[in-house]
């Protein structure tokens, strides 16, 4: 008794089952959710915002504003859903949204009763006091009661893709002038993308019994999909929201390939595309508006022509005593399909007084309104503004048409308002962007037919088509005609905004209370916010202000939309980006010899770096960490260096070019000879460290720091291609063809003499501190050898191309244990750094100079080099500067805390005595105890002093001796040895 | 947004790092005196216009050129996208 024995869209034959708040129903392949819903008699669908008053299915498309749902349960659950937007499958679970107890009896129905102290503003002016009500008691409340669905705060198990698609034209909506639009551009070979948010392509034609050429419109609309289906060029995509106009031509496009996760798990859920499309043309049609009346919100009160369209479509017979309201001729259409169905239509209530009444076999009443309408659950009857009151169990009604022009505002587009049909259309829409039809405030069929023929000429001229042929089209005339909206304010609970609940009273109130323009009137209010974005109540909302302001529309003005059209869940944005495949990893060239050596690995930057290498028996990783120190201290040590960055430069100004980005000077670095460099920003601050090697007059090979490898090169890009750009210089990153290992400890050189040719000469003499040189290894594996310590022991950093790397490290470690060679991680390159007081990372921070470093007499006074001026700003060489020293703790027991602050011992800690800060701590398992590098004033003339590092986020405060950063070897014998 | 290479075509925006103002070409070298004041104004003042602005992108991803892009601050429109030397020689040349 609630669908048609014949016609529409779905397969009768193929029933699916559903439930719904629990219950097991029954609908038909090419169903909606909602189209089901009503299939099986069900209008009371949730529970509203703020007043939870019961709501119905309003429209059958996108822009609805009541009917969302809980889709699915558990983890698959998705909120917020759209009934009228999701195709039905067999297996689906909803459940209704946003009540306490039970749908037909939600204890928070009360808020109804109150809304009188719940109107516009009420969170504004109600919680502001107390104040530590807010946190604690309001927003608790609010959160619980009012809003939307829910989400299960699991992991989501779908799937989410993304994909790039290029065109000449995109047509946005399949509806009779998009499709019309395509077919012309395809048959000149253009590029053409068609999308649509429907999964049937036809848009209105779905849902419309018209007559095309002598035939049905649907007749029509097959042939046209089956040509347009043939075509190579063309790409026809329903199921796909266009969400967001963006630059240049770009747009972002929502591809809902299903709902149903569980039963397709490998599967993409949905694939958001970005569409680069030289011209597109705006086919959305136009979205109906509703008309102003009390209790204009209870269930079984739908949209016109989302009623004709659930009739014609979906074969649902929405009601047993079904009347119609309008002030256009569009409703008349639904009283004759629905008549036509089968359906009994009792009444049509028209507001226009002076009409031909189009159909004359149903009851109608002509230049009335509804005042009133009645009923708990769903409505049962309709009072009309002279007192007659009408049984009815459903409720057409039709307030005209607002052009679906949402697009053309991404831009900061403005739409005009149009006194002719009444409605805001089109003005300034993005470049290439060309809107059509009803899109474009165009409601007669055979109009829209002629305006996608002119506009689609001059798009395909543009992009050098001549012939171009296309049949015309006859299409049943209709007429459109609409009121204008009245000009009194209607009485009572009367709903503007059936998502936020926001009504008349709320808009009134608004404006008396000074919210006049339309923006402010929309945050005060939340009219047109949410997920429908005001598509039904927007216009209506500026109607009632252009009555209370008594300013016509077009001075009222209105809000633009932004992106996106619909809501687009977070998960396709994120795509396949999350979890482990958040960023890309690079593994360095010793990655799986160092898994297969147990390695625990740690993230640096995109690397995963091995940390340290646990032993048998090692419980924590103080213990290999420990070991690894001590051993390549006392022997030697291996540790894979690749990640710092290394850029070659060639080029008779290399020199000159170092020179200018370094702040210290390398134009006369001798051949075969490294050096520290340290480079600058040009405000001063230190940017980068490194060395750099001379391997000829003008070749040299620079290493970076691993976290500022690529912005370095970019500056060295910078520094030459934009500052520099008639010198001879040559740039190209190498990080990833050359693998290097820094081998380190007292037996490194005997080490590497037995893998190195033995034509080659390392000992001290031939080779000594800073030297470099190109040797080969391992019989014939060319490498570069570079004599520098970031350990402080007698060091090398050895360098081959990666492709050897894996045999090498394999080789070296089976060679390197008669003299008990260790593999150390970062942890222990870090402990060593520490003890020998090398600044890293966390002393180059981006708010440190030279001068705090203690390398302020590097930088360059003669040479123009970058940053060297502004590093001798008076603020920053002033007496008491901060300097980079070292700490140790009184109780040698303690362990100091990266972060603390220091305090001088007596003074209350607070930031007007703050001295300085600890940048970097580790356990010197040389020493014995915890050691520090930071910055206190006037370090540097303080070695011995005592003062507290504060730590108040774990209320700890140690006392430290401040110490020369240089713990280990102080004098440097070792590594010069 | 789709810059317009010279040398290789359109290209995604994505593919480019934004620096800011093309005014940073004009670096003004160490004085005599070593006038921190030339290098305050060069470093901190800049122009925001709504409208034209000549600003650096280097095309990180590709071809690794910085290119001067002339670009409607109000729009997002791009006028003009040039290599760096080509800009400096039409700037020296007015």
């Amino acid at each position: 008794m609630h669908r048609t024995k014949s016609g529409g869209l779905i397969n009768r034959k193929e029933v699916l089952n559903f439930s719904f708040n629990g219950k097991n129903l029954k609908g038909f392949e090419g169903d909606t959710l909602s189209s089901a819903l009503l299939g099986n008699g069900v209008h009371l669908v949730g529970r509203s915002f703020k007043y939870h008053r019961p709501r119905g299915i309003f429209t059958s498309g996108s822009e609805e504003p009541s009917a969302l749902v809980q889709l699915d349960e558990k983890k698959f659950t998705e909120p917020n859903i759209r009934a009228t937007t999701v195709k039905l499958f067999d297996g689906l679970v909803a459940n209704s949204q946003n009540y306490f107890g039970s749908l037909s009896w939600d204890f928070m129905r009360t808020n109804d009763y109150l809304s009188t102290f719940l109107s516009a503003g009420f969170y504004y002016k109600t919680f502001m006091w107390p104040k530590a009500f807010w946190e604690k008691v309001y927003e608790p409340i609010i959160r619980n009661a009012a809003g939307l669905g829910k989400l299960s705060k699991e992991p989501d198990p779908s799937i989410y893709d993304k994909g790039f698609l290029h065109c000449d034209l995109l047509v946005i909506g399949a509806g009779p002038s998009g499709l019309y639009s395509a077919l012309m551009a395809a048959r000149t070979g253009s590029k053409v993308i068609i999308v649509d948010e429907d999964f049937t392509l036809g848009g209105s034609l779905n849902g419309e019994k018209l007559e095309i050429n002598g035939g049905l419109c649907t007749d029509w609309l097959r042939t046209i999909l089956s040509e347009l289906t043939s075509f190579k060029n063309v790409r026809l995509m329903p199921k796909t929201t266009l969400y967001g106009s963006f630059d240049h031509g770009i747009y972002g496009a929502l591809e809902i390939r299903n709902y149903n996760s569980r039963d397709n798990l490998k599967k993409p859920r949905h694939i958001l595309w970005k569409i680069y499309s030289k011209f597109s043309v705006l086919c959305t049609g136009a979205l109906e508006r509703s008309i102003l009346f009390e209790n204009n919100d209870l269930p079984g009160i739908m949209l016109s022509k989302s009623m004709r369209h659930y009739c014609n479509r979906w074969g649902v017979i929405p009601g047993q005593h079904i009347s119609i309201y309008t002030n256009n001729d569009d409703g008349w259409e639904t009283a004759k399909d629905l008549k036509e169905a089968g359906c009994n239509v009792i009444c049509i209530i028209d507001q226009r007084p002076d009409i031909n009444p189009p159909i004359k076999n149903i009851d109608y009443v002509l230049g009335r309104k509804i005042a009133k309408a009645y009923g708990n659950l769903r409505i049962s009857s309709i009072k009309l503004d002279n007192g007659k009151i009408i049984k009815t169990d459903c409720l057409a009604v039709s307030g005209g048409f607002n052009p679906n022009l949402h697009l053309t505002c991404h831009q900061r587009g403005r739409p005009k308002w149009n006194e002719l049909n009444h409605c805001f259309i089109p003005n300034n829409p993005p470049k290439n962007m060309s809107v059509i039809g009803a899109a474009n405030g165009i409601f007669n069929y055979q109009d829209i037919f002629k305006d996608s023929k002119i506009k689609l000429t001059k798009i395909l001229q543009n992009l050098g088509h001549k012939k171009i042929s296309i049949e015309e089209v006859k299409i049943s005339n209709r007429v459109y005609k609409v009121s204008p909206f009245p000009k009194n304010i209607p009485e009572g609970k009367v709903w503007v905004d059936l998502q936020n609940d926001v009504t008349v009273k709320d808009i009134k109130l608004a404006v008396h209370e000074g919210f006049h323009s339309v923006e402010l009137l929309k945050r005060y209010t939340t009219l047109g916010m949410a997920t429908d974005q005001g598509k039904n109540s927007n216009v209506l909302g500026l109607s009632i202000l252009s009555v209370i302001k008594n300013k016509p529309m077009d001075e009222v003005g209105t809000t633009i939309f932004r992106p996106p059209f619909t809501p687009v869940p977070i998960g396709a944005f994120a795509g396949r980006s999350r979890g482990k495949h958040f960023k890309p990893f690079r593994l360095t060239p010793s990655h799986h010899w160092a898994k297969s050596n147990n390695a625990v690995f740690v993230e640096a930057g995109n690397w995963l770096r091995a940390q340290w290498f646990p032993l048998k028996g090692e419980k924590t990783w103080r213990e290999s960490v420990d070991r690894e120190v001590i051993q390549t201290r006392t022997n030697v040590g291996i540790c894979d260096v690749t990640t710092l960055g290394k850029i070659d430069i060639k080029g008779k100004d290399a020199g000159a070019f170092l020179n200018f980005v370094y702040a210290n000077n390398f134009g006369k670095l001798p051949l075969g000879k490294v050096r520290y460099g340290l480079m600058l920003r040009d405000d001063g601050i230190a940017f980068d460290d490194g060395t750099t090697a001379r391997f000829s007059e003008n070749h040299f090979v620079m290493t970076t720091t691993t976290a500022n490898a690529v912005t370095v090169f970019r500056h060295l890009e910078f520094c030459k291609q934009c500052l520099n750009p008639d010198w001879d210089v040559h740039l190209i990153s190498t990080t990833d063809h050359w693998a290097q290992f820094a081998v380190a400890g007292p037996k490194s050189r005997k080490l590497l003499q037995e893998i190195c040719d033995p034509k080659i000469d390392i000992s001290n003499d031939k080779f000594p501190f800073m030297a470099c040189g190109e040797i080969n290894v391992l019989k014939g594996i060319p490498a570069r050898l570079f004599r520098i310590s970031f350990s402080g022991e007698l060091a090398y950093e050895i360098a081959i191309p990666r492709r050897y790397a894996d045999f090498f490290i394999k080789e070296i470690s089976e060679i390197g244990k008669k003299y008990n060679l260790v593999p150390y991680g970062t942890e222990a390159l870090g402990v060593m750094r520490i003890e020998k007081g090398h600044a890293a990372g966390n002393e180059l921070n981006g708010q440190t100079t030279a001068n705090n470093l203690g390398l302020g007499k590097m930088v360059s006074k003669l040479n123009d080099c970058i940053g060297n001026t502004m590093s001798e700003r008076e603020e920053l060489n002033k007496e008491n500067t901060l300097k980079l020293v070292g700490f140790i703790p009184t109780n040698k027991n303690q362990s100091l805390v990266a972060g603390s602050h220091f305090i001088e011992k007596g003074q209350t800690e607070n930031l007007e005595n703050d001295q300085g800060w600890m940048s970097s701590v580790a356990f010197s398992p040389m020493l014995k105890h915890s050691i520090g590098l930071g910055y206190i004033i006037r370090g540097n003339q303080r070695y011995g002093e005592k003062v507290h590092a504060v730590n108040p986020l774990r209320k700890e405060i140690i006392e430290v001796e401040i110490h020369s950063p240089h713990f280990y070897d102080p004098e440097g014998e070792l590594l010069r040895g | 947004m789709i810059i317009q290479h010279p040398d290789l075509g359109p290209r995604d925006s994505s593919e480019f790092v934004y620096k800011g103002d093309a005014a940073l070409l004009f670096r003004p070298k160490r004085t005599e005196n070593n006038d921190q004041k030339i290098f305050h104004d060069y470093l901190y003042l800049r122009n925001n216009p709504a409208g034209k602005h000549c600003e650096l992108w280097y095309h990180e991803y590709g071809d690794r050129s910085w290119l001067v892009v002339t670009r409607d601050t109000t729009t997002h429109e791009i006028l003009k996208v040039e290599h760096v030397t080509d800009y400096i020689k039409s700037c020296k040349a007015k």
